[in-house]
């Protein structure tokens, strides 16, 4: 099953198996959103805090929670991604949701025969080192599972947006 | 190894050889498909039946004088009465084709309601039902001001009946599927239909799951509509259909207008056709229905009550050997018993996530759903996001069931459970 074995890397197991930053945060001061896969019905909820949002893209990520249901790959996925924007500046985790999403949007658009909704996504300038989250480039190789991996960072983005927003 | 049992002596190798996809291979394994539930396949007879009509047939239906369009419309019209025929219609002008069993549940909803509810009816649904047979009450719920009512499931898969009556004052529709596409379940559409007539209700029937595997009589079920689609009973997709009791499509309003389904059009306005003419705007899916009424001689040809015996069959083999071999790790949604279930089987494995699950099936050649599997209030009250479903059919035997058994327990080692 070498193939699975791409899918599924070690760290990723583990991250399914012990997800960190499991749970919920006191809304407010922190702001939750809920991001939804209609095609697979895994949820996943982001809670998330800064330590000003008066300070904009130079706001600092304070506190994340994530909960909700879902496969290993979109669990692990937000696993991984709650431990990498911790202490980053809203900023720095735009940029690292952009890094992250180009190395899975080889094969985003046009899955399923519609639209998927996303931009091309360009790499920022410099290649962010993206750490334990290079094991998910092989969901790549199995395109229906993109969206599960996609899901936590898409719901990320849409939760700083709204926070930002006041 | 072949099923047997009192009353079931389909030849499941010779009915493989009819269908050319099953010969084909999934990731380089011989393809055991699992997922009747979502599409069934087609046997060769309903693929030269279409190609036929589009080579010999093929012609505007209803429309032209020519011998052509004739043999078009008898092609047409043919199906029809093989429909009806097959579900026990008391005439063909009972069968409406439409897309899609989604499409004829809108019709009833829609169409029916838009002129039969208004504020504060009451419509009751179970919380078995596919999302086509929710979503559209709930559009009515939103724009008329109707009120939804939910036949609960019980902790055994079944429909609770307890308070049945309650459910049932002063409600104007009860819209009910005969048989679960996620726990199998097989509803009592008969008595259902019964007492709602008694508290003044009409009876719509999702039958998507039940007229593909058990014999469908629309008069023991005493609905007043009764909806299905082709492509899960061996038929081509794109056509599904709608029977109803004469009087009540009478009554009923047109769906979508345009050509076809009108007696006469003026400046001022329009008569519509009869029935089914009536719900049935623009050029028909001909070629479908030809294709329709092939698979519906297919099964006439099996038999239903074959059909059935062989799906009791497998059910029960699948329940005993997946028990048997994975233990207290396997949880099976639904009713327990084989034959108070349609061919269908939602479980859970060692918490696996479904979506996990069928991707290592699928190394092993395997096809089953993972997801929620358009019934999310039913996903609810399991208590659960996704299932993993396996269903089977007239193609399937023992060996799918044993092949999918290797391919759990690969899945169990792989994730280390």
């Amino acid at each position: 099953m070498s193939g699975l074995e791409d899918l599924y890397r070690e760290i990723i197991l583990d991250h399914y198996r012990s997800p960190r930053n499991r749970g919920e945060l006191a809304v407010p001061p922190a702001h939750r959103t809920d991001g939804f896969n209609p095609l697979c019905g895994d949820e996943i909820v982001v809670y998330l805090e800064l330590d000003d949002a008066s300070k904009g893209e130079g706001a600092t990520v304070t506190g994340i929670k994530i909960a909700g249901q879902g496969c290993s790959i979109s669990q692990s996925s937000a696993s991984m991604m709650s431990a990498a924007v911790s202490g980053k500046t809203v900023a720095e985790v735009r940029d690292l949701t952009k890094a992250f999403k180009a190395m899975m949007s080889i094969h985003e658009e046009g899955l399923e025969g519609e639209p998927s909704g996303e931009e091309p996504v360009e790499a920022p300038a410099g290649d962010l080192p993206l750490g334990d989250l290079e094991a998910l480039r092989g969901v790549v190789k199995f395109p229906v599972r993109i969206k599960c991996a996609t899901l936590s960072w898409n719901t990320l983005a849409q939760n700083l947006d709204e926070t930002l927003a006041g | 190894m072949e099923v047997t049992g009192p009353g079931h002596d389909l030849d499941v190798q010779a009915i493989r050889k009819d269908f050319p996809i099953l010969a084909t291979q999934m990731n380089g394994k011989p393809l055991t498909y699992l997922d009747t539930a979502a599409t069934s396949q087609k046997p060769q007879s309903v693929l030269d039946a279409m190609d036929h009509y589009y080579e010999t047939s093929n012609a505007n239906v209803h429309r032209a004088a020519y011998s052509l369009a004739e043999a078009a419309t008898n092609a047409l019209e043919g199906a029809r009465a093989k429909v009806a025929r097959f579900i026990g219609a008391g005439s063909a002008n009972e069968v409406v084709f439409t897309k899609n069993a989604t499409e004829s549940l809108n019709l009833v909803a829609h169409a029916w309601g838009s002129k039969f509810l208004s504020q504060g009816d009451v419509v009751v649904l179970s919380q078995l039902e596919h999302h086509a047979n929710i979503v559209p009450w709930h559009q009515l719920a939103a724009s008329k001001g109707i009120e939804l009512r939910w036949i609960p499931v019980g902790d055994d898969g079944r429909l609770d009946l307890t308070d049945l009556d309650a459910l049932f004052d002063g409600a104007k529709m009860l819209a009910v599927t005969a048989m679960s596409n996620v726990t199998g379940t097989i509803t009592p559409v008969t008595e259902l239909a019964e007492r709602a007539h008694a508290a003044g209700a009409l009876v719509s029937v999702d039958a998507c799951q039940y007229a593909p595997h058990l014999s469908l009589d629309v008069q023991t079920f005493g609905a007043d509509f009764v909806s299905f689609s082709s492509h899960k009973m061996l038929g081509p997709t794109g056509i599904g259909v709608l029977w109803g009791r004469p009087e009540v499509l009478d009554a009923t309003p047109p769906f979508m207008g345009g050509g076809g389904m009108i007696l006469d059009v003026t400046m001022d306005g329009f008569t519509p056709a009869a029935v089914p003419q009536k719900f049935e705007a623009g050029t028909p899916a001909v070629a479908e229905a030809v294709g329709l009424g092939a698979a519906v001689d297919y099964l006439d040809a099996l038999g239903m009550d074959q059909v059935r015996a062989h799906e009791v069959a497998l059910n029960r083999y699948a329940i005993e050997m997946l028990t048997d071999r994975f233990g207290d790790s396997l949880t099976i949604h639904g009713p327990q018993e084989p034959e108070a279930r349609g061919g269908v089987l939602s479980f859970a494995l060692a918490d696996i996530h479904p979506h996990d699950m069928s991707q290592v099936l699928n190394e092993h050649g395997v096809g089953v759903r993972p997801g929620h599997h358009c019934a999310k209030p039913l996903m609810r009250v399991l208590g659960v996001g996704a299932t993993t479903r396996a269903s089977w059919y007239v193609y399937n035997d023992t060996d799918d069931i044993d092949v999918l058994g290797d391919a759990l327990a690969d899945a169990k080692d792989f994730f280390g459970l």
